[in-house]
């Protein structure tokens, strides 16, 4: 079972969080800390896993973003690492070349993404397919909002020229 | 429309075109937000920022009417700001508003905030249940879906109930999509509180055969927590799992299921586990097995690191399910593969599955040898703490010097304490087990103490402590005496260091207390003032404390009892005024009798404080005959005779009842409380013989362990008018109710050690006499810990230069008995300038000769290896990219035009990645 996800940037800022079981805001903060202490000073040729605390954190570095799950220690690293490389893909799909900035300013998308692909800890879903149709499907809710805001804006816009 | 109106709108208009249009769909505060947050200089710099952010949005969030969009907008940045480590408490309440939201949009940042704010316990949660078990009824399936996934988060145990209904109702829905969430929110369930939906095991079995693979997938999921719990009730999947295997196998679940390649592996992952649940011990389901096992062993692609995850997943299942030879050789083939990678990543699963292996087949360990030395040498940590692992497994008598060398070296050099206990608990186990000497195994202990200090269980000193005073339990007195004497000197020695912890020094002054003076090199004022030395390092620490004064008082009692005056000197003096007054009652105590037995005369000290006397058994008089003189002569002065406990409550008892006769009306009131004290007392009173000689026992047990009295001793001095403490005891115990002996001193007590060698005397005489009946007596040994490097060099010599060092290769000897011999020059890796030189020894040996392996091992031999690798390697790049392609196609736009287009706005906004020069994540990846 997958504990938490996170993701941290190359100079430790936390860019994503998704915590599965309990943890209290203190320990989180601890738990961030240790681990980009642990994480980032290691070198790209050694291994993408680091013990801790008893559970094993399967880690994968994109560009300056470091994707880290913490699993427990019983679980398949390398399938933790696919999973890891699974979203990465679903996300690159959505945002299209997805890049760091896109993360950080539309975290809330990366997070409904996450939701469809892990649940409970669990991988719920392997097809990158399912997921992008989710997400679509989700989105057009989205978008017609979007549309009716803009519009308002546009009629502003048209009054105040 | 006035100027400042027009104004106004304009404004309004670019805010509401940055929010719902902005490039990145956020609105220009935030992005300002992110902005500053991302230009901060310094962690204080960024907490202010936060702070301030924190500020206004709490002002903001409470004014009233605030518009719904602005208030989803002001929700996900507390989300943000909750991400980086601030407390958003105060909007949490808000959030939940939000999830009552008609509008979907809305609701769904609402539950995705609350299941980022709250956990499971949460007060608030019974303010969504409601809204919760609405949106489960929803016709719209994506309101059902955001309700199901805020259900696996935020329902706790108590509130299963409230939707269980309806989520198994779910099970049947059309849409693929809930009926998967709803089986994982059972699953979610059945984690939280199994019994709430142990009914449902027949509607996951159904779930099972579900059209969808995604469905399927997600009762995998559930189904293993299950069998985790218990394989019973679901042997008779076993069949049916492994069909669905060989489809998954066999490319037959639908294409969008592949991952690079790879016919929906996640799904074969997650069966394998399943099966190697189901096929533990249990012959006829793993036979059931095989076939598909093998199936996958062929099929899977070593080249890609999803076929090696399913690789090393097939490995796990069949080292736990039945054991199939031919399999197993494939299985360790794998792993041969894994170790011999250039990929960290494989060969820490390689070094996994090799502890795994090893379980079943000890001797495949053999083949491995210089990769897991490889391996151990790494400089990656992780590598080498698995590594250590693996070693820990297979550590055997004759490697255990080695391996636990390592050990300790490796925690040495560490700071997580986490590991550092973990470590040091297991060199204390294999040191117990494997032990070639007492003397190894001393040394080992007071290594760990050093290192690993106060992380080690008090139990550990007090079996080391046992140790050195039982010696080789056998009645060879010499080694005994070398042994403690050794034992002596390296803790003088040790004592030379700063900054010991308290358990080794607690250790270090029992030792130098009771056989300091012993073998006659030291003085006592030597070693009195070591004694006082250690207690100077540390002034606070009253146990230690406990243990100094015992082994000082120890000393002069042997002194004096040896005819000889001790001159205490000045710092022990002043150590024992200052005791006179000590806050604790059971340092006082000890002074005091230190002082009490000092005015001994010479033959009674030597009988209640013998030489080396701390393990032999107290013989207890039961019957307390010694003091019948004194009783006799008490009853003739008039005393009331003894009567025995059952005597005594019987007549309680009567006058209670006459008590309660006299009290008359309110006699039933007043009945209860005092027949309650009584109430424990039969229990006790129908062994009170053994009872109270227990309770003698641990009483002089007590004594034993402090002043170390051997109760034969005894007898005259209680007698004695002097000493009057322990005939007080006496008379205690004769008269006196068992409740207010001086229990509390027990926990304290330094040396209880007494205690655990009675209770175990036997046991630990056996391992003792097994421990040492394989070793040869300490006289003919040598220093191990100096010995071992030496060994080493002589045996890398003998193994890469022809200088045979057989002589001392003792160790090493014994594995090559092992067969080691046979199979080491048949062993691939192996260099071939070795095979002519004697055979490789023990594994661990080679590692100081490392460094020359490379230079000696010809890069063609392993040829064939690498070419395969290199070949891996592009195919995987290949393979990357063309998923990639793939995926652009569909993306949204051209991936060049798209990132220039972000890196400029992104510059207009004056926003820097933390990753500086390349905002292009997938770059460097996919080329």
């Amino acid at each position: 079972m997958i504990r938490f996800v996170l993701l941290i940037s190359r100079q430790g800022k936390v860019r994503l969080t998704k915590w599965y079981s309990p943890y209290t805001q203190k320990e989180r903060l601890k738990a961030i800390r240790e681990l980009s202490a642990l994480i980032l000073p290691r070198g790209p040729k050694l291994c993408n896993f680091v013990e801790w605390k008893g559970l094993k954190v399967v880690y994968k570095r994109y560009a300056s973003l470091y994707f880290c799950i913490c699993v427990d220690s019983e679980d398949n690293e390398l399938d933790g690492l696919e999973v890891i490389h699974h979203y990465v893909q679903v996300l690159d799909r959505y945002f299209g070349n997805v890049c760091e900035l896109d993360l950080i300013f539309n975290f809330h998308k990366a997070y409904f993404i996450l939701d469809e692909i892990l649940i409970a800890g669990e991988l719920q879903e392997s097809s990158k397919k399912s997921v992008s149709r989710v997400i679509s499907a989700q989105d057009t809710l989205v978008e017609n909002a979007k549309e009716q805001a803009s519009s308002l804006s546009n009629m502003i816009a048209q009054a105040t020229k | 429309m006035s100027f400042t109106t027009m104004e106004q709108l304009k404004t309004i208009g670019r805010e509401l075109a940055m929010g719902s249009q902005g490039v990145w769909g956020s609105s220009k505060e935030f992005l300002e937000l992110v902005k500053t947050i991302g230009e901060a200089k310094s962690k204080a710099e960024e907490e202010r920022i936060v702070l301030a952010e924190i500020e206004s949005l709490k002002r903001r969030i409470q004014e009233p009417d605030v518009p719904r969009k602005k208030m989803k907008e002001y929700i996900m940045r507390l989300v943000y700001v909750e991400m980086l480590g601030h407390d958003a408490s105060f909007g949490y309440i808000h959030a939940v508003k939000m999830t009552h939201d008609d509008n979907l949009l809305l609701k769904r940042s609402g539950y995705l905030a609350v299941t980022l704010f709250l956990n499971e316990d949460h007060d608030l949660i019974i303010l969504i249940i409601n809204t919760i078990q609405k949106d489960l009824k929803s016709d719209n399936y994506l309101v059902c879906c955001a309700a199901l996934t805020a259900v696996c988060r935020l329902i706790n145990e108590e509130t299963i109930p409230a939707v269980l209904p309806q989520i198994v109702e779910l099970l049947n829905h059309q849409k693929e999509l809930v009926r998967k969430k709803a089986v994982m929110a059972l699953h979610r369930f059945f984690q939280r509180s199994p019994s709430t939906v142990s009914h449902l095991f027949p509607a996951f079995q159904e779930r099972l055969c579900d059209r969808d693979p995604s469905v399927m997938s997600a009762v995998l999921c559930a189904l293993y927590d299950m069998i985790l719990v218990n394989v019973k009730p679901f042997k008779h999947l076993v069949a049916s799992l492994v069909s669905i295997l060989k489809q998954a196998v066999e490319h037959r679940l639908p294409k969008s299921y592949d991952y690079h390649r790879t016919p929906a592996p996640f799904v074969q992952i997650k069966l394998l586990k399943i099966l190697a649940l189901l096929g533990t011990g249990d012959k006829a389901a793993s036979e059931n097995m095989f076939n598909v096992l093998g199936d996958i062993l062929k099929r899977s692609d070593s080249t890609s690191n999803i076929g090696n995850a399913i690789l090393y997943e097939c490995v796990r299942t069949l080292t736990s399910i039945y054991t199939n030879p031919r399999l197993l050789q494939n299985a360790a083939e794998i792993t041969a593969k894994f170790l011999k990678s250039d990929n960290h990543n494989l060969k820490y699963m390689g070094i996994d599955a090799l502890g795994r292996l090893i379980k079943i087949t000890p001797e495949c360990a053999e083949n491995h040898q210089l990769a897991v030395i490889d391996c151990l040498e790494d400089p990656d940590d992780t590598l080498k703490r698995k590594t250590l692992d693996l070693l820990y497994k297979m550590t055997k008598a004759n490697n255990v010097e080695v391996i636990v060398e390592r050990m300790v070296e490796y925690i040495r050099n560490i700071s997580d304490n986490h590991y550092k206990t973990e470590i040091s608990s297991r060199v204390i186990e294999l040191a117990e087990r494997y032990a070639p000497s007492n003397q190894w195994f001393i040394q080992t202990m007071n290594q760990v103490f050093e290192i690993a200090g106060d992380l080690v269980p008090q139990k550990v000193a007090h079996d080391l402590m046992r140790l050195i005073a039982e010696g080789a339990g056998e009645e060879d007195e010499d080694a005994d005496s070398h042994l403690r004497s050794s034992a002596v000197q390296a803790y003088l020695q040790i004592l030379k260091e700063p900054k010991l912890p308290s358990i080794l020094l607690q250790v270090i002054s029992w030792v130098l207390g009771e056989y300091g003076i012993a073998d006659g090199s030291h003085s006592a004022e030597f070693i009195i003032g070591k004694l006082c030395d250690i207690v100077a390092t540390r002034p606070g620490d009253d146990k230690l404390k406990g243990y100094v004064v015992s082994a000082i008082t120890k000393i002069c009692a042997f002194e004096k009892a040896a005819g000889q005056t001790v001159d205490l000197i000045p710092e022990c003096v002043s150590f024992i005024e200052e005791l006179y007054a000590s806050h604790s009652t059971d340092l006082q105590q000890r002074i005091y009798e230190f002082h009490a037995v000092l005015k001994l005369d010479r033959d009674t000290i030597a009988s209640i404080l013998p030489m080396d006397a701390s393990c032999e058994d107290i013989e207890v008089d039961k019957d307390l005959s010694f003091l019948n003189s004194f009783v006799e002569s008490a009853l003739a002065n008039g005393s009331r005779p003894y009567l025995s406990d059952n005597e005594r409550r019987g007549m309680g008892a009567m006058t209670t009842l006459a008590s309660n006769n006299d009290a008359g009306t309110s006699s039933l009131l007043r009945f209860q409380p005092y027949e309650k004290p009584s109430i424990p007392e039969p229990a006790a009173a129908l062994v009170t013989a053994s009872h109270y000689s227990q309770d003698a026992i641990d009483q002089h047990d007590i004594y034993s362990s402090t002043i170390t009295v051997s109760t034969s001793s005894r007898a005259p001095e209680s007698s004695s008018n002097d000493g009057t403490r322990l005939k007080l005891e006496g008379v205690q115990k004769k008269w006196g109710r068992p409740t207010y002996t001086p229990e509390a001193q027990v926990p304290k007590n330094p040396i209880n050690i007494s205690d655990s060698v009675k209770v175990s005397s036997s046991a630990a005489g056996k391992e003792a006499s097994s421990r040492n009946s394989s070793a040869p007596p300490y006289t003919e040994r040598k220093q191990p810990s100096q010995e071992i490097s030496a060994e080493k060099k002589k045996l890398a010599a003998s193994l890469f230069g022809s200088k045979a060092g057989e002589t001392k290769a003792k160790p090493a000897a014994k594995l090559q008995q092992n067969g080691t011999s046979k199979k080491a020059p048949a062993k691939p890796t192996s260099p071939p300038a070795p095979a002519p030189a004697p055979p490789p020894a023990d594994l661990l040996d080679l590692s100081d000769s490392l460094p020359q392996i490379p230079s000696v091992d010809p890069v063609d031999q392993l040829a064939d290896l690498i070419s395969v690798d290199s070949s891996a390697a592009t195919s995987t790049t290949s393979l990357v990219e063309q998923v990639l392609d793939a995926g652009k196609v569909a993306t949204k736009g051209p991936s060049p035009q798209a990132s220039l287009q972000k890196d400029s706005v992104s510059r207009q906004v004056g926003v820097t990645p933390s990753g500086g020069t390349n905002p292009d994540l997938f770059k460097d990846l996919f080329g």
